[in-house]
């Protein structure tokens, strides 16, 4: 028997308690007590049961008949165990939705069949993709009220997908239902022979558990130092995601030192293996530098180590959010303070449209920028739902201000692969924002085993740029490596054949190259770019278009003497006869790279030892695995 | 639904989950102590929180409140389970606050020293300086639970104010607190009876005979089975009948009733858990006072 935690959103109106009251009415779920319970407080008399009275609990909300937190409610078939987190609908509850939303696998959006998709349902659906639930079930209510018609189905689910298109979900699963009447929530209806699908139930059993869990990146975040003799100490924690074993390599941050895992304790006995959900216990074999807040990573599969943090933010204080004072971030097991620096946009819970603004108050949810004290190890919430959340806490009453789920590392220009939100870009294509990727990069390269970059390789005309790289492209490739090469000459017969050789020209080609690889790079391939791009501003522009560390300026040095000796095109020579103008070396400036991750110099080392020497600055940068 | 023939997945997520709440408390606070009754649900938590620190012993102490009204077998059963654990166990007795003048004695036949542990524990709670007290409580228990938190904020009066409580995130949990407050942590929060039981069975823990079916004088008042005892005077009409019955939850003699049951075994418990009618307080005279007893109780600072 497995478990699945879902939560329900919705109102009082559409049904929502009565769904969760015929849950457990029909899979014997409520007991005789209760039962006489809700009659004795039944008001109505109604010839259907009050199962909604089953489900508000505290008094106020049985006196207002409205549901104001988040409630947890239990029931189990043979199949599977299941916690509801049970939400209010209304917009001033979106901060119980989003806790309600925060720890579920599944989320159950009820609509009412005489009023199809509301604003409400919009804000459900938005709020189960901003969390990242990994399964949706619109269920179509009330059916009974609009005499099971399956146009009516049909039309209500077109218009819900036309929305959830736009969103970030996958999974959406449409059932039509009575709650009152018991239609297709746990037996099938007469009523609805069009209706070929599965129950409510059935789907409830069988839907996939355990997705939000990422298999592949091991994170250990420390909760507690196990000290209870001088000969052992152990680190008690939750595996996070991935897994790891014995004799396994790992790094700990922040300190940043290389161990290997001991041994995994528990009181049943030593395990061969910690997996993702697991709480253990986990001795290194040396003693370095290890407390609450630490974590405990593979060494070639790190998070971001990093104090800037793009995220989004849910609002859940009556206190408005503040830019001028600190708070406290409480990101897994670590806890330092922080500032929300930037405040990018805000978002109409109601339009989902993206406003200006200065603050966020209760129930409001936009994407910031935070900067913190101390290093946070983050992965993007998208990849990693257990290490790409935090919450912030008010220092001087203590109260839990926000709920946040972070993008990536903040930074000033438009974060890769996410909408573009910086000035600049609005003003030229107002109309245009970036379409989120179906499939996140940091997935992508999961799977391929190795990181995506960008490798910019710049030098004088005959230095042996596209040499050195077509070289190394052969070398990556053997090695399992997914690359794409980016020519000069190759891109000026189409992507930038309407090009000369001016410096605005030359400037868009570069810029062209640049939101090419760009594209690439979101696609998980190692591209290599050889550009002689003379102008240092043109370089700089393409590598802010990717994050830290995954753009590497490579310069191929070599003295214009060897070049013009090589002169592989004969360029020089017409260049020098002036046949050519603004050529680089001889009728145009070249900018040599001020600060660039890799040179070689190829008049100096032959190609293979240009090669030898990038693969290690690649793989001592993590961004490959080193050989076998 | 016995859990020895199958796989129990939700079992090892629950168990995670409490043993991480566990961890927490102790990471996050001072003076923690965990509430031991000795019944089923906190002989649970106590063998989760064995677990949580291995090879560590348990790093906080265990409090006791003894209404004086406890099953005999209850008390042997603690005191055996300490020794075995070499856990720090600390007992403070409604007596003492009898003595003290901290509390008066309810009269009739009805009385209860339920409601008067309250103030022993608060006292307890004050005396020891505690600032986190892990509850055996579980949301399936009572309505009024299910919205509790898993790190539940107590004023300094002990109340809980269910329109305040801090929302509480993914497994975030904030124990940040003002000098004189204090939490209440539930790590069973998601636990169900039934879960316990299976629990129970595949961990192999010993639990009170009371649990299982055994041959009692009872007394049914109010719907409910009282066990024969010095605490409890019979009214007029009643007396006491010999019956095969064992008890769902163990608290005071004077208000666990006991459930008539042939389950002299834990798959036996969990099979007739599984097809129950009732629920599990069912048997508690106190709950059924008036329809929001449960609330009541709990803003004054019952657990």
């Amino acid at each position: 028997m497995d478990l699945l935690r879902f939560t329900t959103a919705g109102s009082v109106d559409d049904g929502k308690s009565t769904l969760i009251g015929r849950l457990f009415y029909d899979t014997q779920a409520i007991f005789e007590e209760k039962m006489s319970e809700i009659q004795r407080n039944t008001q109505r008399d109604d010839e259907d049961l009050e199962l909604a009275l089953l489900t508000d609990g505290l008094r106020a909300e049985r006196e207002q008949g409205i549901t104001i937190d988040v409630a947890y409610r239990y029931f189990a078939t043979p199949k599977r165990k299941f916690i509801i987190a049970d939400t209010p609908g209304h917009e001033q509850y979106t901060r119980n939705m989003v806790t309600g939303a925060s720890t579920a696998e599944l989320a159950i959006v009820l609509l009412d069949a005489r009023k199809g998709v509301l604003e409400q349902s919009h804000r459900h659906a938005f709020i189960a993709s901003l969390l990242q639930i990994p399964h949706m079930i619109v269920a179509v209510n009330k059916m009974d009220l609009v005499d099971y018609d399956e146009d009516r189905f049909r039309e209500i689910v077109d218009e819900f997908r036309d929305f959830a298109d736009k969103l970030d979900v996958n999974d959406i699963t449409f059932i039509p239902i009575s709650a009152l009447k018991g239609d297709n929530v746990v037996t099938e209806s007469e009523k609805t022979p069009w209706y070929q699908g599965a129950t409510l139930l059935h789907r409830l059993e069988t839907v996939k558990t355990q997705t939000d869990r990422n298999q592949v990146d091991f994170r250990f975040p420390v909760q507690n130092v196990i000290r209870p003799h001088q000969d052992f100490r152990g680190f008690a924690g939750q595996v996070a995601s991935g897994s790891v074993r014995p004799g396994e390599e790992v790094v700990v941050l922040p300190s940043n030192l290389t161990t290997e895992v001991e041994s995994i304790v528990t009181l049943d006995g030593e395990q061969d293996q910690a997996s993702p959900g697991e709480s253990v216990v986990i001795s290194l074999t040396d003693e370095i530098d290890v407390s609450r807040g630490s974590m405990i990573v593979r060494s070639r599969n790190r998070p971001e180590v990093t104090r800037q943090v793009d995220a989004d933010l849910c609002w859940m204080d009556e206190e408005k959010l503040r830019t001028d004072r600190p708070y406290i971030v409480q990101h897994g097991t670590r806890e330092t303070q922080a500032y929300v620096s930037n405040l990018v946009y805000r978002i109409n819970v109601k339009t989902l449209h993206r406003e200006e603004a200065d603050t966020l108050t209760l129930n409001e949810i936009g994407r910031v920028e935070l900067e913190t004290a101390d290093p946070l190890f983050i992965d993007s919430y998208r990849v990693n739902r257990h290490t790409g959340r935090f919450i912030l806490v008010d220092p001087d009453t203590n109260a839990t201000v926000a709920g946040g789920m972070i993008r990536g590392v903040g930074q000033d220009v438009a974060a890769v692969g996410e909408e573009s939100t910086t000035r600049k870009e609005q003003q030229t294509s107002p109309n245009v924002v970036w379409e989120g990727l179906a499939i996140p990069r940091e997935e992508r390269e999961a799977k391929n085993g190795h990181k995506a970059a960008v490798m910019w390789f710049t030098g004088l005309s005959g230095a042996g740029k596209s040499t050195v790289a077509k070289a190394l492209e052969e070398r990556l490739f053997d090695r399992g490596i997914q690359t794409m090469h980016l020519d000069g000459d190759n891109v000026r017969h189409g992507l930038s054949g309407d090009l000369g050789f001016s410096a605005n020209d030359r400037e868009e080609n570069v810029r062209r190259v640049g939101e090419v690889s760009r594209l690439f790079f979101e696609q998980g391939t190692f591209t290599l770019c050889t550009f002689v791009s003379p102008y240092r501003e043109d370089r700089t522009r393409v590598r802010e278009l990717l994050p830290e560390g995954r753009f590497l300026e490579v310069h191929v040095d070599c003295a214009l003497e060897v070049c013009k000796e090589r002169d592989p095109k004969g360029l020089y020579e017409k260049a020098e006869k002036g046949e050519i103008s603004n050529f680089t070396g001889v009728s145009a400036p070249y900018e040599e790279p001020e600060d660039p991750e890799i040179v070689v110099r190829t008049d100096e080392h032959d190609v293979e030892t240009c090669v030898d020497q990038i693969v290690d600055a690649l793989e001592a940068r993590g961004l490959i695995p080193e050989a076998e | 639904m016995s859990v020895s023939s199958e796989t129990a997945r939700h079992l090892d997520t629950l168990e995670s989950e409490g043993i991480h709440v566990i961890r927490e408390t102790a990471a996050q606070f001072e003076r923690p102590v965990l509430m031991f009754s000795g019944g089923k649900d906190s002989l649970t938590m106590t063998h989760l929180a064995r677990k949580a620190f291995y090879p560590e012993p348990i790093p906080f102490p265990l409090l006791h409140v003894d209404t004086g009204h406890n099953f005999p077998e209850t008390l042997r059963f603690r005191d055996d389970l300490m020794e075995r654990i070499g856990a720090n166990l600390i007992v403070r007795t409604v007596q003492e606050s009898i003595d003290k003048g901290r509390v008066k004695e309810e009269q009739g036949p009805n009385a209860s020293r339920n409601k008067l542990q309250i103030v022993t524990l608060l006292d307890a709670l004050d005396e020891l300086d505690v600032d986190a007290a892990l509850g055996g409580a579980r949301r399936d228990e009572e309505k009024a639970r299910a919205k509790e938190r898993f790190f539940s904020h107590r004023d300094r009066f002990g109340q809980w104010d269910p329109k305040k409580q801090r929302p509480e995130l993914w497994n975030q949990y904030n124990g940040r607190r003002n000098p004189g407050e204090h939490f209440r942590v539930f790590p069973l929060s998601n636990w169900t009876e039934l879960d316990v039981w299976q629990y129970i069975e595949r961990e192999g823990l010993e639990i009170p005979s009371l649990y299982l079916a055994h041959k009692r004088d009872v007394v049914e008042r109010d719907g409910s089975l009282l066990a024969k005892s010095d605490y409890i005077s019979l009214r007029d009409g009643e007396h006491y009948a010999e019956k095969m019955v064992r008890f769902r939850t163990i608290g005071d003699m004077t208000c666990t009733g006991a459930i008539e049951s042939t389950a002299t075994t834990i798959p036996e418990v969990i099979e007739e858990v599984a097809t129950a009618t009732h629920s599990e307080r069912g048997g508690r005279t106190d709950d059924q006072r008036s329809e929001a007893a449960m609330e009541d109780r709990k803003r004054k600072g019952y657990f």
